[in-house]
C-alpha cells in the first residue's frame, strides 16, 4: 500500500472530504436523534406496563443483535426504497439506537424513588407535566450514558453504508481502498474516530450540564 | 371538614383495603390514622386527595363530594408530606418548596420568595435553600417536605407515615415542631403512622384501625387510653396504659410542698443542718436545681458543697404559680420516682425550684380528681 506525504493530495481533496464529513454527520447523526425521540415514549411504556416492556425489551435485544449488513441490506427490501438511498442507512441505524435506548429509558425511568412520583402525583402534577419535569429529567444521566453509545457506533456503522452506495467518510475508506490510497483510508479512518471521540466527549458536557445534581451529590458523598 | 360516608375501597383481586368507614375529620385539629400494616389507614389518607378512588360510598370535603373536582386542582389544595420525603432530587431545596406555588400560577420570584418564608417557618437555616435533597439529613428533609406541603398555604395537610424514616430523637424533634406550627396554622392535618405513641402524643384525636380496613375507635387520645373500645384497641394501645394516661391530666391540684436547698459553693456544716429527712437540693445562685445532696455525699466533701460531687437529680416538673397552670401528673409521678430522695423537684418557668411533691401527693390529687368525676375512673 502507498503512504504518500499526505498534503498533496489533501490539499486536492480537501472539498471532497469537508462534503464526505457532513453527509457522514448527517447520516449517523439525524437517526440517532430520531431513535432518540422513539425511545423515550416507547421506553416510558414499557416503564408504566409489564405488558409493553416484556415485548419492547426482548425484540430490543434480537434487533441489536442482527448484523449491521444484513440489516442495511435489508430494509431496502422492506421499504422499497432505491438502492442508493440514504434511508437504506439511516433507519437502521435509527433501529439500533432504538433497540439500545429502550431499555435503558425504561430502566432509568422505573428507578425513578416512587416516593419521588406519588409526591409530584399528591402535590398535583397533571401526568404529562410530571413526566416531562420530573420523572424524564431524572432519567437523563442514564439516558446520555446510552446515548453515548448509540452516537459512537453510529459514527461507525455508517461507515458500512459505503458498501451499499451511500456517502459518507465509508465512501473515502472503499475508494481509498479500491485505488490503492493509503493517505485517504488513513484520513477516513482518523476523521470518523475523531468525530465520534468529539460528539462522545460534547455528550459527555452537556450531560454534566443539564444534571447539576448529580455532581452535587457526588460531591458530598451524602446519600438519602 | 372532611367526611367519610360508608367508605369502601375493594381491590379487584378481591382485597378490602377499606371496610365501610364512617368518619368526621374536624377541622383546624390533627387527627391521626394508626393501626397495624394492611389496616387501610394510608389508603383511607390517600383516598382524600384522590391518589386512590373508593369503589364505594363518599367523601366530602367541605361539603363537597371530592369526585366532582379535577383530581390535580384538587390536590393543590391539600398538602402532603410523604413517606422519606419524597423531594424531587433534581431540585434545589428552593425549588422543591416552590412547586405549587409555580404550579398554581405564581411566577418565579413569588413563588421562591413564598419557599424561602417557608423554610425560615420550618426553622431551617438559608444556607439549605441552594443545596439538593440529598445533601441533607433525612430530618432536614422532611422539614423541607413539610416547606413543600404547606408552600401554597392550603387548608388541609395529610401526612403519610412522615416521621417513620428518621431516629428517634430526630423524630421528636419534628413531631414538636409539627404541634407549634399547628399552634400557629390551625390546618385540618391527617397524619397516617402504625406508631401508636405517635399517635397519642400529636392527636386531637385518634382512629385506631384494625386488619382489614374498619374502624376499631375514634377518640380523644386520653379516652383511648382510658376506654379502649375492644381488647384489639387495649392491646394495640399497649403496656402502661394507666401511666401514660397521667400525660393528660394538669397537676395543677397536686400540692407543692416547700424543698430543703442548699447554694452550691456554700459550707458542709451548714448545708448539713438544712437536710430534710437526709436530702437537699443543690442550687446555684438562680435557684436552679443542680442536683441531691446527703449526709454521705456532704461527708466526702471538705468545706464547701461542691457541684462536683452532687447525686444527680430525677426529671424536673414544671409549674407556673402566676398563670395556674403545671404540667401533667405524668411529669408529676415521674419526677417522684426518678429522684434519689423520692421528692420530684418542681421549678418555675425559668427554672428555679419552687418546690417539691411526692409519689403519694399525685396519687391522692388522682384520687381527688377522679372522685369529683375529672378523670373517668
Amino acid at each position: 500500500m502507498n503512504i504518500d506525504w499526505p498534503w498533496p493530495w489533501l490539499e486536492r481533496n480537501l472539498d471532497d472530504i469537508a462534503e464526505a464529513t457532513g453527509e457522514h454527520l448527517f447520516l449517523a447523526l439525524l437517526p440517532v436523534l430520531v431513535g432518540l425521540a422513539v425511545s423515550v415514549p416507547l421506553g416510558w411504556a414499557a416503564s408504566r406496563w409489564r405488558v409493553a416492556r416484556g415485548i419492547l425489551v426482548p425484540l430490543a435485544g434480537v434487533l441489536y443483535t442482527i448484523p449491521s449488513l444484513a440489516l442495511i441490506t435489508l430494509v431496502p427490501l422492506a421499504l422499497g426504497t432505491r438502492i442508493i438511498d440514504p434511508l437504506n442507512v439511516q433507519v437502521p441505524l435509527a433501529i439500533y439506537t432504538i433497540a439500545l435506548l429502550v431499555r435503558s429509558v425504561s430502566d432509568a425511568l422505573a428507578a425513578v424513588p416512587r416516593e419521588v412520583t406519588a409526591a409530584a402525583t399528591a402535590l398535583g402534577y397533571r401526568p404529562v407535566h410530571q413526566f416531562l419535569t420530573v420523572e424524564l429529567p431524572l432519567a437523563v444521566p442514564v439516558i446520555v450514558a446510552g446515548l453515548r453509545v448509540a452516537v459512537v457506533s453510529a459514527m461507525s456503522l455508517t461507515a458500512v453504508g459505503a458498501l451499499v452506495g451511500i456517502g459518507g467518510l465509508g465512501q473515502l475508506i472503499t475508494e481509498g481502498f479500491l485505488r490503492n490510497n493509503g493517505v485517504e483510508l488513513v484520513v477516513a479512518i482518523a476523521l470518523i474516530v475523531v468525530l465520534a471521540l468529539v460528539i462522545d466527549a460534547l455528550l459527555l458536557l452537556v450531560g454534566r450540564a443539564v444534571t447539576p445534581w448529580v455532581r452535587a451529590q457526588r460531591g458530598t458523598g451524602a446519600s438519602a | 371538614m372532611i367526611e367519610f360516608r360508608d367508605v369502601t375501597k375493594q381491590y379487584p383481586d378481591g382485597t378490602v383495603a377499606v371496610d365501610g368507614l364512617d368518619l368526621t375529620v374536624e377541622d383546624g385539629k390533627i387527627t391521626v390514622f394508626v393501626g397495624p400494616s394492611g389496616c387501610g389507614k394510608t389508603t383511607s389518607l390517600r383516598m382524600i386527595n384522590r391518589m386512590i378512588d373508593p369503589t364505594g360510598g363518599s367523601i366530602l370535603l367541605d361539603g363537597k363530594d371530592i369526585r366532582e373536582s379535577d383530581p390535580p386542582l384538587l390536590r393543590r389544595g391539600i398538602g402532603y408530606v410523604i413517606q422519606h420525603a419524597g423531594l424531587f432530587p433534581h431540585r434545589t431545596v428552593l425549588d422543591n418548596v416552590a412547586t405549587v406555588p409555580l404550579l398554581t400560577g405564581a411566577g418565579k420570584r413569588a413563588a421562591r420568595a413564598r419557599a424561602a418564608e417557608l423554610l425560615e417557618l420550618v426553622g431551617l437555616p438559608q444556607e439549605v435553600a441552594r443545596r439538593y435533597p440529598p445533601q441533607l439529613s433525612g430530618g432536614q428533609q422532611q422539614r423541607v417536605g413539610v416547606a413543600r406541603a404547606l408552600a401554597a398555604d392550603p387548608p388541609v395537610l395529610l401526612m403519610d407515615e412522615p416521621f417513620s424514616a428518621v431516629d428517634p430523637v430526630v423524630r421528636d424533634d419534628l413531631q414538636q415542631q409539627l404541634l407549634r406550627l399547628q399552634s400557629e396554622l390551625d390546618k385540618t392535618i391527617v397524619f397516617v403512622t402504625h406508631d401508636i405513641d405517635e399517635a397519642i402524643k400529636i392527636g386531637d384525636r385518634v382512629a385506631v384501625f384494625r386488619v382489614g380496613g374498619r374502624l376499631a375507635q375514634y377518640d380523644t387520645p386520653s379516652a383511648l387510653l382510658a376506654k379502649p373500645a375492644d381488647d384489639f384497641v387495649s392491646s394495640f394501645v399497649g403496656r402502661d396504659r394507666g401511666y401514660r394516661a397521667l400525660g393528660f391530666l394538669t397537676a395543677t391540684g397536686v400540692p407543692v410542698a416547700p424543698v430543703a436547698t442548699v447554694p452550691a459553693g456554700g459550707e458542709v456544716a451548714r448545708a448539713r443542718e438544712a437536710l430534710v429527712d437526709g436530702w437537699a437540693v443543690v442550687v446555684d445562685e438562680e435557684r436552679r436545681p443542680l442536683g441531691w445532696v446527703s449526709a454521705e455525699t456532704l461527708s466526702q466533701m471538705d468545706g464547701s458543697v461542691d457541684a462536683e460531687q452532687l447525686v444527680s437529680g430525677g426529671s424536673l416538673f414544671e409549674v407556673d404559680s402566676t398563670a395556674g397552670t403545671a404540667g401533667s401528673l405524668r411529669n408529676a409521678l415521674d419526677a417522684a420516682l426518678s429522684s434519689p430522695a423520692a421528692v420530684g423537684i418542681a421549678v418555675d418557668g425559668r427554672g428555679a425550684v419552687v418546690g417539691g411533691v411526692t409519689a403519694q401527693t399525685v396519687l391522692a390529687a388522682l384520687a381527688d380528681a377522679r372522685r369529683s368525676g375529672e378523670v373517668p375512673g
